[in-house]
């Protein structure tokens, strides 16, 4: 169990938890509670320069794309068409060919939306992307964008920012029971039973932002969520008890005392 | 002068410029961004022999934290 990796598209990592860089009060944040997550991942936006505000500050400053890998998202994209070119742009920066493909198709629930996320999954696939879709829990769906050569599917566990947790942990079971990639729990996770369960279900990992970012200390919910995917991770492979509906003792039933 | 937009905003030139050059003027580092014009993404070793022309949409992106 020491030498569990994560693999993702051709490369090992020891830290399934993959956390975002937003909503934090600055980039001194930012750092400190990626440092204490344990994350060797890392998602960021692309957005234009602020050509008007001289000596900005660059986030990559903060998270040195030598040690963490960079996994640009297409967050805000509402077509296919956003999608693609965004993904394309990140690319060209040279941090990674990896890309959390990220197609929005409802303002007020941010789910995704399904054919339009299959589309730009099957022309990004074609240019070679490492396509890391974010996507409802719906098992067809994930099948599909992993017979496209999607290099993980990430089904979401709630609607971002949320905080609900695990709704609906069935279908998380039926995408990893047909799973040929990594099935990363993208979205919804609230505080660390959340992530300890995603994990205990037998998900690969694990990505989050506003559990973290959102929280009244961050750099210690972030620590809390090291741990609640390590545990979580821990306890899968070590592998649960069945759960029964009558008590069985644990204390031996003979020499007792008369 | 040319006129060019630039991330959506008229912006000025003293005349036709390499990629290369405007991201300089900008205090930009080459590998903190990328960069499109009309459209294209401009690969990196391009943005030397690139040049801005008049009326050129150009758009110049960073990473921001996100979710």
């Amino acid at each position: 169990m020491h030498n569990d990796k994560f693999e993702l598209g051709g490369r090992a990592f020891r830290s399934r938890l993959i956390v975002g860089t937003g909503k934090y009060r600055d980039f001194n944040e930012t750092r400190q509670a990626v440092e204490a997550s344990g994350a060797e991942i890392v998602t960021v936006a692309v957005r234009r320069v602020n050509i008007t505000e001289r000596n900005r500050e660059n986030l990559l400053d903060y998270l040195d794309p030598q040690h963490y890998m960079i996994l640009p998202n297409t967050a805000g994209c509402y077509t296919a068409e956003e999608a693609i070119r965004t993904a394309r742009l990140a690319r060209e920066t040279g941090v990674s060919d990896f890309v959390k493909l990220e197609v929005i198709g409802d303002q007020q629930t941010l789910f995704p939306d399904i054919p339009a996320t299959i589309e730009a999954a099957r022309v990004l696939v074609k240019e070679g992307f490492k396509v890391m879709p974010y996507i409802t829990d719906d098992p067809v769906t994930c099948l599909r964008l992993a017979e496209m050569g999607c290099v993980a599917v990430m089904p979401l566990a709630a609607p971002i920012g949320s905080g609900l947790g695990i709704r609906n942990p069935y279908n998380l079971r039926i995408i990893l029971e047909q799973a040929r990639v990594p099935v990363v729990v993208d979205a919804g996770v609230g505080t660390a039973s959340d992530a300890a369960q995603a994990m205990e279900l037998g998900c690969d990992a694990v990505l989050m932002n506003t559990a973290i970012a959102g929280a009244r200390e961050p750099i210690a919910m972030a620590h809390a969520m090291r741990m609640a995917v390590e545990a979580g991770r821990l306890a899968y492979l070590a592998g649960r008890i069945e759960r029964k509906l009558y008590a069985t003792a644990s204390s031996p039933l003979s020499g007792l005392i008369e | 002068m040319i006129q060019i937009e630039l991330n959506g905003e008229p912006y000025s030139l003293d005349a036709p410029a390499a990629v290369s050059s405007l991201l300089s003027e900008l205090k930009l580092k080459p590998g903190r961004v990328a960069v499109e014009i009309n459209r294209m993404v401009i690969a990196k070793a391009e943005y030397e022999r690139t040049i801005i022309n008049q009326g050129d949409h150009v758009e110049v992106i960073n990473f921001v934290g996100c979710g």
